[in-house]
């Protein structure tokens, strides 16, 4: 007995791997974990396991955080969070996680070496730098004699499918979009979470110092400073993940109406069902979250099928996914075939104001302000202020604001990030441009009480709601009955709505006009027709009412000399590719 | 390379076989000089298809080439693009081709256009090239700043006497676009002396040192004015019925910009409904476009009488009343587009719009409120002369008739094609 407790001890012997021996087909694994931070539906992970004689998870702490140096205290604190969780979570299945401190290229070869690997799996990333880094990485492992697992996991489909699917593009427009997905096979259920049955017949070599090598590190260790700073309010982590998820499906049921929710005030603050971070980085999965509101939308709406517009949230997520993995140039203007090219205005001082909420505007400071502290924002807020940086009052490229969200907003993910900025600058093909948000009364017609300008600009709090919007125009005893003198204690107006409002649209029309070669007074029109509304092309081709096309008539770009602006090839690019999207599209079904 | 004799016109393939036999024979230099030999008219012909760039490329090929570079003909139209890069992602027009073309071109310019961006030095470099357009024949003109106007930082004084080198000079001038800038009622005094009777488009919108005098100047003068734009406070009753005399044209085209400070400061006068009138019985196709950017309650002075507009824009709220006036009041209307109402819904206020407004074809709708059964309805009474319908999907409320899933199909029915309303992401 003491012989076979004594070869069980050697077995498991914590530091050493199992060297592998002439003729035994020993299997240890590595699962890089990146997104998809998660024990459920993890299909790479579970393949991994299969098979495998020890499995080590591990998590590379790339100094430049997946792409991007940008990143502030409130990602860097959830991302620790969910390093926390998964740790804790491997510790009940008799294993841990590995956190590793360094580039991929530069850490796998030494892994491979050390542990004695033979096979890593990690989920699919659609990025095209998570596909280039990948690519570099599954070189060094055919090298090394590695086996790789790659498994689609952190969106609804393969994307690589849907862009076949659409002639090899990926589509241009979300209806495009939706159309096609109504032709795809059915989502794939999620695959069953690891449960220390499955993974039993596999060891995780674990160190005395495995805290000290491997530990995940504290928001100090990684620089920053801690002092002052308010508890998360929004705490990471695969189980609190799952527990939104009951909340959200339960608030849900009870409420039994699948409707858009309508906006009042209440939704501008955090809530404790909101998602979106937990998908981004992997915590939830959305296939997870697809299939249970299937099932719940069933079993209210006696088993009716479920309209597309359920899964709103995770469709728009899955569309910027399709819609930049083939498009290295993504997040930018220049070099971007779906961005058109606006003549933004730089200007690092007007675009600080903006970021640290110092606009003189309280409704887009207060947004600014809950974004800078805890790191989401409502949606709507959101097209507020990228409205008011972009096209509609400051005129600053949208680049800008989409660094600002990679650093302070935790559900920003490459993809998503930069395709909402393009969509809510008008930068992207299709979008109206005419409706601006009105940086006073949006607000104020959304939280008429003002009670979110209150709790994020205190130093507003003794304005009445009647002023509390546009506090400049606020007459001075109110001002100083409310112990805050605009110029003083809190900021002018940076622009005037109006003026820069004016200024901006005529410069998008005019920018349209040359893009959809019209020629008319309409403002609707300038935006080169929708091929999925089946709108006649007329609209490209020039033809409407009221052309004014005198002789000697002053047409945008008659004096435009070819080719010297860059909108002027853009235009001509454009207007081609328009073409012939709008053929190809006719001939495809249409939703 | 194939010798490029196909696409060439007809006139120079005259090359006998014998010769061509003996340049082949004599090796690649010859063609060279075959390529440096081509007529004139041949090379402008090609250099008419090539970017500017890569035009000026080929003019330092050979002295032919360099000739032809500097055709009249390739000078008519010049776009300036004058940027700082502290200011603009933009590139700029190299400083030596401005001082080239000031030196050998300027008497050929015929469209010029200059885009400034929101710097101070970039609008004084474009006043700088103005000034020296002495000897000019220009027919169009046109500046234009694309991002802020910083064509008014610019001295006024520095500005009018660039502007009015042009005016004196031209004696030509049909298009002018001078929006945003510092042009004043003198310098307005000195196109309408030299241009009055070629004068046929000036846009002018938010030039704050002119006032209804000086515009009306140009309405007296001009007779062939056919397109004008200009904000509301430049506006009055003389100035419509100048624009309606009998020797003047019909006026094709009257932009009217209506943008306010600040609530209460601006006093918005009224227009004579006879004034109107007599605008619409002298050009009876005329399309008026105002945009107007003001707070709910200076609307009052508008459309209490009837107003012949025909393109609407409202860039901030707009009240639900005003939209009822104005579907009492715009008979000619054309295209109404409302950024923001409100929570109210304006099932109401649309379908008198649609019966009253017969000629409207486009409409937008953001921050507003309409049943969707009321916007069924709306849809029905236009049917498919609505060819421009853009109507944020939050903007519709689904009642007992109609949910979301059923207004497309429905409103796509009416319309006679495909229908959604417009998505905003809502990750």
């Amino acid at each position: 007995l003491v012989l076979l407790l004594f070869c069980e001890l050697v077995a498991r012997v914590p530091w050493a791997s199992p060297t592998p021996r002439a003729g035994d087909m020993v299997v240890n694994t590595i699962h890089w974990f990146r997104k998809g931070l998660r024990l459920h539906d993890n299909p790479s992970l579970r393949d991994s396991i299969q098979g495998a004689d020890t499995l080590r998870c591990i998590y590379i702490l790339d100094p430049w955080f997946a792409g991007s140096s940008n990143v502030g205290i409130n990602r860097w604190r959830f991302l620790l969070h969910c390093l926390e969780d998964l740790d804790a979570s491997l510790r009940k299945l008799n294993s841990r996680l590995f956190v590793i401190r360094g580039q991929p290229t530069d850490v796998f070869p030494r892994l491979f070496k050390e542990w004695h690997i033979t096979r890593l799996s990690y989920e699919y990333d659609s990025e095209p730098f998570g596909k280039e880094r990948d690519a570099a990485i599954q070189k060094l492992a055919k090298e090394a004699a590695v086996e790789v697992m790659v498994r689609i996991s952190h969106t609804l489909y393969d994307l690589d499918k849907i862009i076949e699917l659409n002639g090899g593009q990926s589509p241009l427009t979300y209806k495009r979009f939706q159309a096609l997905i109504n032709h795809m096979d059915a989502v794939e259920l999620p695959v069953e979470t690891i449960t220390s049955e499955f993974i039993k017949k596999c060891a995780t070599p674990i160190s005395e110092d495995h805290d000290e090598k491997f530990g995940v590190p504290s928001l100090e260790e990684l620089g920053f400073e801690t002092e002052g700073l308010i508890t998360a309010v929004w705490p990471g982590g695969e189980t609190e993940a799952l527990m939104r998820l009951e909340r959200h499906l339960e608030r849900k049921a009870w409420v039994a109406n699948f409707e858009r929710p309508r906006m009042n005030a209440n939704s501008l603050l955090a809530s404790p069902t909101g998602l979106s971070p937990y998908l981004r980085f992997g915590c939830l999965s959305c296939r997870l979250f697809y299939f249970k509101l299937t099932d719940l939308y069933r079993k209210v709406k006696k088993n009716s099928t479920p309209p597309l517009s359920l899964y709103g949230q995770l469709l728009w997520r899955e569309f910027f996914y399709t819609t930049a993995t083939n498009n290295p140039c993504f997040d930018k203007i220049e070099g971007n075939p779906v961005c058109v090219q606006i003549p933004w205005d730089r200007n690092p001082e007007a675009l600080a104001k903006w970021a640290e909420g110092r606009t003189g505007f309280p409704w887009i400071d207060a947004i600014m302000t809950q974004l800078r502290q805890e790191g989401w924002i409502h949606h709507l807020a959101r097209h507020a202020v990228a409205c008011f940086l972009t096209r509609g009052d400051l005129w600053i490229s949208w680049e800008e604001g989409m660094k600002v969200f990679e650093e302070l907003l935790l559900d920003a993910d490459w993809s998503v990030n930069a395709g909402s900025w393009m969509w809510l600058s008008c930068s992207s093909f299709f979008q109206q441009f005419f409706h601006c948000y009105c940086p006073v009364g949006f607000g104020r017609r959304t939280d008429p009480n003002s009670d979110y300008i209150r709790r994020y600009l205190p130093i507003l709090r003794g304005f009445p709601a009647k002023y509390i919007y546009d506090p400049w125009n606020a007459p001075e005893e109110v001002q100083k009955a409310a112990k805050c003198i605009i110029g003083v204690h809190y900021p002018r107006p940076m622009v005037n709505h109006a003026e820069a409002s004016r200024i901006n649209i005529e410069r998008m029309k005019q920018i349209y006009q040359q893009l959809s070669c019209y020629r008319g007074l309409g403002l609707l029109a300038t935006v080169p027709a929708n091929p999925n509304n089946g709108a006649s092309g007329s609209n490209v081709a020039g033809v409407s009412t009221g052309t004014s096309q005198g002789p000697g008539g002053f047409s945008e770009d008659q004096s435009i000399q070819e080719g010297t602006s860059r909108t002027g090839t853009q235009a001509r690019w454009l207007t081609l590719l328009l073409f012939k999207m709008y053929n190809a599209i006719k001939i495809l079904t249409c939703y | 390379m194939k010798r490029g004799r196909t696409g060439l016109k007809s006139s120079c393939q005259a090359f006998p076989s014998q010769e061509r036999a003996k340049r082949q024979k004599r090796g690649a230099s010859s063609f060279a000089e075959d390529w440096g030999n081509l007529p004139h008219h041949v090379v402008l012909q090609i250099f008419q298809h090539l970017s500017l760039v890569d035009r000026a490329r080929a003019s330092s090929v050979c002295r032919r080439w360099n000739d032809v570079f500097h055709t009249p003909d390739l000078w008519r139209k010049f776009e300036f693009e004058l940027n700082q890069p502290a200011t603009s992602y933009l590139r700029s027009t190299h400083p030596d081709l401005i001082q080239q073309i000031i030196k050998k071109h300027a008497q050929h310019l015929q469209y010029v256009s200059f885009k400034v961006d929101s710097c101070i030095e970039s609008a004084e470099a474009a006043c700088d090239i103005l000034s020296q357009l002495v000897n000019c024949t220009i027919k169009t003109l046109g500046l234009i700043s694309t991002a802020r106007p910083s064509f008014m930082d610019v001295s006024q004084a520095h500005f009018v006497s660039a502007l009015t080198v042009v005016f004196v000079n031209s004696k030509s001038l049909s298009s002018i676009k001078i929006d945003d800038t510092p042009v004043d009622d003198p310098s307005l005094k000195v196109l309408v002396a030299n241009n009055s009777d070629t004068l046929k488009l000036l846009k002018m919108s938010s030039c704050p040192h002119v006032s209804p005098a000086g515009i009306l100047c140009v309405a007296d003068q001009c007779h062939g004015l056919r397109e004008l734009a200009l904000n509301y406070h430049l506006l009055s009753d003389e100035l419509l019925l100048a624009l309606s005399s009998e020797k003047h044209v019909h006026l094709e085209h009257l932009r009217i910009d209506v943008a306010s400070e600040n609530p209460g400061q601006t006093h918005f006068h009224t227009i004579k409904r006879s004034s109107w009138e007599a605008l619409v019985r002298h050009s009876p196709k005329v399309n008026i476009v105002m945009y107007f950017f003001l707070y709910e309650e200076e609307f009052e002075p508008f459309f209490r009488e009837e107003t012949p507009v025909t393109h609407l824009y409202f860039g901030r709220a707009v009240s639900k009343e005003m939209l009822g006036r104005i579907g009492l009041n715009c008979p000619r209307l054309v295209e109404l587009v409302v950024c923001a109402n409100g929570l109210e819904p304006l099932d109401e206020e649309l379908i008198r719009i649609a019966e009253r407004c017969k000629s409207l074809t486009a409409i937008g709708l953001g921050e507003c409120e309409v049943t969707c059964s009321g916007f069924v309805e709306f849809v029905k009474m236009c049917g498919g002369r609505l060819t421009q319908l853009s109507i944020m999907e939050e903007v519709l409320i689904p009642d007992s008739s109609y949910n979301m899933e059923q207004i497309h199909s429905e409103v796509s029915k009416h319309l006679g094609r495909m229908w959604f309303p417009d998505m905003m992401p809502t990750w």
